[in-house]
């Protein structure tokens, strides 16, 4: 679904990506890990054409996402802040962007998947303005919106970050529904214990460049570890003596 | 009107600054032809209200809500929208909302209380001035990521526009005083949208001396049908072109 | 002599004795544009109810559609005059009054039209009620002493609405002048009265409501001059006293060229004008006293309808505007208010002694 080819990005002079391939598919839930400044949250960016490569190009269902917005459509994302309109309330939020993505397609009713909004209790407090409402009940939205046109992708950037416990739950139970629906997720996340029952394949970035991409399975096998973070452990000390 | 002009707009209207905005030139304007029993000296006062108040607290504004809403920028290009889209409805909004503004505000005095021709000019200006300085905002917020150089270079903008450079007029015209060059400071006088839209404005308060004196210039070149178009073009530029180079840097920036 | 309604075309008449020519129904005298159309060589001549069109048209013998030569009083009156080259000529006359006749002409450029009431040496005139507009000069006046010009309307006109020289004596009442290409000129002379007169909208370059030159010991009250470029231009003149005018939404309500002295201005309204004075040069030999400012910003704490400090009429942007005319086009910007706020405090550049001590605080009931 998802294929990035060389991709390579630079910040002035300094290098945030460099020559990128990856390839991602349906039903794939996929970890980006890495020390903080590795990359991650660029390479998102670049999938979602916030941060325009330098060189090497993206597709996204075959299509090449240069000078294309289309594609979006079928994308969720969940920044890792989200910050939005002072002034206005959750419901305003979820309604306005409801109504500015029905704008831009000719057919006016989108499925929409409010289900979070229950699930995370968000539905009494939906006429609070969002300055007034804490960075977790903003990451509750920033959630809520990247699944509500029901995507096919879907890209959370530090999902649990500021969730409490329970709401974590909440959201790894929505991935894995998700996930058996045949969607493709992509998690950054540098809390790896949280992903273990979640995640079919872990990207590995370092430096702006790509350590490994493997499987779990293969992972696990390769290393007879059971957790993640120790297989990753164990193969970075690994690559380390190489 | 796309749904996100709307949107920025309801969003812009509720905030406490453009409120504040619009009742300062409301009490500005209200209290200056209310106290002024000679209604073109309140005309004057309102005069420089437009040439300065208007494009400062325009271009401040803007400036800053661009960089206030570079998270909202965020969410809309998550969704399958056009980075022209989005950008072109930020402007929109802004333009329209501070327009709305100074309508509210300073517009309906102007229209009570100014006889008609000028009433209708100042209004326009007023319009034209807020579009042209919005545009200047995006551009200078667009240079810079840093949100304390974005409003600095906004005020120095304003400051060049405002006072600099009819010093700097002011200066040539002296230095040069003995070389004809009328023409030559009409066109540096359109180099500056507050100056253009200032003898735009005199042409209609001050009928008398400008179509007098220096009529050769005036009502040669402003006077004229031609010219008064002319002189709009040249507005609309000052609106599209920093807009444009703003549009072309935000379609290559890295959020 | 009684002429009946008709269209005559009969070239040029040529009235040599004093009769009494009445027109009966508005006849219609037509020079046909070959040559003067009436002239009148004979004294106690009236003329009265005639509508005389198309006089010749040369610049040379000037052609005329009435013209008196070297007669007393003579009597032109209730006349329509229309499409002449000049309109009606005195020449050598007195004691004759032109009197509620209407001129029109259509000129367009200067030196092809000649003048609506043209007088030329002459004495004891009465130019009274006529209505003037499209020649070169409304109402020229050349060596005409002891004369009245009174309620006249003179519109339109190509250079003036009246053109005055070398005329002592005089007096102008009441008339009106407007949108005239150059306004009104008075030049030359000395003893004139100016009463009552209006002057609006004259504008042009050279365009004055009233400009006098060389003028001594004449008076110009109760005028009002309104939308001109220049209100009065003031070039030379002596011991004229202005008083009890309005000057009103003018370029300029006064220029007063540094040659002019001991002139008085006194108890006039200043409303609404771009600059109230003007001035080029630093010698202040005139006096201003007791006019209304509508730009004064003083005060009066004792009440006594007089502003307690001085007003400077003059503004330092009037004198670089007078030195550097395009930097009108800085005009009422932030830079030159600043400037003139400063200069009105700390005079440094404008004459420090171009003052009205007295400055009203209201207007004058004028």
């Amino acid at each position: 679904m998802i294929e990035i080819t060389n991709l390579s990005k630079n910040f002035g002079k300094m290098p945030a990506l460099r020559s990128v391939n990856l390839t991602f598919s349906k039903g794939e839930c996929v970890a980006l890990i890495g020390p903080n400044g590795c990359g991650k949250t660029t390479l998102i960016k670049s999938i979602l054409s916030m941060v325009i490569p330098s060189e090497g190009k993206i597709a996204v269902f075959g299509e090449s996402i240069t000078n294309n917005f289309a594609y979006r459509r079928h994308i969720g994302y969940m920044p890792q802040i989200g910050r939005y309109p002072d002034n206005m309330t959750i419901r305003q939020v979820i309604d306005m962007v409801k109504d500015i993505r029905a704008s831009t397609t000719k057919n006016r009713d989108i499925a929409t998947d409010e289900s979070l909004i229950e699930d995370f209790h968000l539905a009494g407090m939906e006429d609070k303005r969002m300055r007034t409402l804490s960075g977790g009940t903003t990451q509750k939205v920033s959630a809520t919106l990247a699944f509500l046109f029901k995507p096919e992708i879907i890209i959370l950037d530090e999902p649990t970050a500021g969730l409490d416990p329970l709401s974590s739950e909440v959201l790894k139970d929505k991935i894995l529904t998700e996930k058996q629906n045949g969607k493709l997720t992509l998690i950054t996340s540098h809390l790896l214990s949280e992903l273990d029952d979640l995640v079919t394949s872990i990207v590995f970035m370092q430096d702006g460049a790509v350590r490994f991409h493997k499987s779990v399975d293969d992972l696990k096998n390769f290393t007879g570890e059971e957790k993640i973070s120790k297989a990753i452990a164990t193969i970075l000390k690994n690559q380390s003596h190489e | 009107m796309n749904r996100i002009i709307t949107y920025i707009v309801l969003n812009i209207v509720r905030s406490n600054i453009v409120v504040v905005y619009t009742l300062l030139l409301a009490a500005l304007s209200w209290g200056i032809f209310s106290v002024e029993d000679n209604t073109s000296k309140g005309i004057l006062t309102l005069l420089n209200v437009i040439l300065l108040t208007v494009p400062l607290v325009s271009l401040i504004f803007s400036t800053i809500y661009l960089y206030n809403s570079s998270e909202f920028i965020e969410l809309l290009l998550s969704q399958p929208i056009r980075r022209s889209t989005i950008w072109w409805s930020l402007f929109w909004g802004l333009t329209l909302s501070m327009q709305l503004a100074f309508l509210l505000g300073a517009g309906i005095p102007i229209y009570v209380y100014a006889p008609p021709d000028v009433g209708l000019i100042m209004i326009a200006m007023g319009l034209c001035i807020t579009a042209v300085f919005v545009s200047i905002a995006f551009l200078s917020a667009i240079l810079t990521r840093d949100k304390a150089k974005g409003i600095g270079i906004a005020i120095m903008a304003w400051l060049f526009f405002a006072l600099m450079f009819d010093g700097l007029v002011l200066f040539l015209l002296f230095q040069f005083a003995d070389y004809p060059i009328e023409k030559i400071m009409v066109g540096i006088t359109a180099l500056n949208p507050i100056d253009l839209a200032r003898v735009l404005i005199l042409l209609h308060i001050d009928v008398s001396a400008m179509m007098g004196y220096t009529g050769a210039i005036f009502k040669d070149f402003f006077g004229t049908t031609l010219g008064m178009i002319i002189a709009l073009g040249i507005l609309l530029l000052w609106v599209a072109v920093p807009y444009t180079v703003s549009l072309m840097k935000f379609n290559k920036k890295d959020l | 002599m009684v002429v009946h309604a008709g269209h005559y075309k009969e070239g040029n008449i040529i009235i040599a004795r004093s009769i009494t020519f009445i027109g009966l129904g508005r006849p219609v005298i037509d020079g046909q544009r070959k040559s003067e159309v009436i002239s009148i060589k004979a004294p106690y001549v009236t003329m009265r109810g005639f509508k005389v069109i198309r006089s010749g048209y040369a610049t040379l013998n000037d052609p005329c559609g009435i013209k008196v030569y070297d007669s007393h009083d003579v009597t032109i009156i209730d006349n329509i005059v229309d499409d002449t080259f000049f309109g009606i000529y005195l020449q050598y006359c007195r004691k004759c009054v032109v009197k509620n006749n209407r001129i029109t002409a259509y000129g367009i450029e200067e030196q092809q039209i000649g003048n609506g009431i043209h007088c030329w040496k002459s004495d004891s005139l009465q130019i009274i009620g006529n209505t003037i507009s499209g020649h070169r000069d409304g109402i020229y006046f050349e060596f005409v002493t002891n004369s009245v010009i009174w309620r006249n309307v003179s519109t339109a006109n190509i250079r003036y609405g009246l053109h005055f020289m070398f005329s002592n004596s005089d007096a102008y009442i009441s008339n009106v002048f407007k949108n005239n290409g150059a306004g009104v000129a008075v030049m030359f002379t000395h003893k004139v009265k100016m009463f009552g007169n209006t002057f609006i909208e004259n504008w042009g370059d050279a365009a004055y409501g009233l400009m006098l030159k060389e003028i001594s010991d004449s008076y110009i009250i109760g005028n009002r001059f309104s939308r001109n470029t220049s209100g009065i231009y003031m070039e030379g003149t002596s011991r004229i006293l202005v008083e009890k005018n309005i000057f009103g939404s003018n370029g300029w309500g006064m220029k007063i060229q540094a040659n002019c002295m001991d002139n008085t201005i006194a108890g006039n309204n200043f409303i609404s004008n771009t600059f109230d004075v003007a001035t080029n040069g630093s010698l202040v030999l005139n006096t201003f006293n007791g006019n209304y400012w509508d730009k004064y910003e003083g005060y009066d704490l004792d009440k006594n309808g007089t502003g307690d400090v001085p007003y400077h009429p003059l503004s330092i942007f009037s004198v670089i505007v007078e030195k550097n005319p395009p930097a009108m086009l800085l005009f009422r910007s932030f830079m030159v208010s600043l400037l003139d706020k400063s200069e009105k405090m700390m005079p440094s550049l404008t004459p420090d002694n171009f003052i009205d001590t007295l400055p009203r605080m209201h207007a004058l009931p004028l």
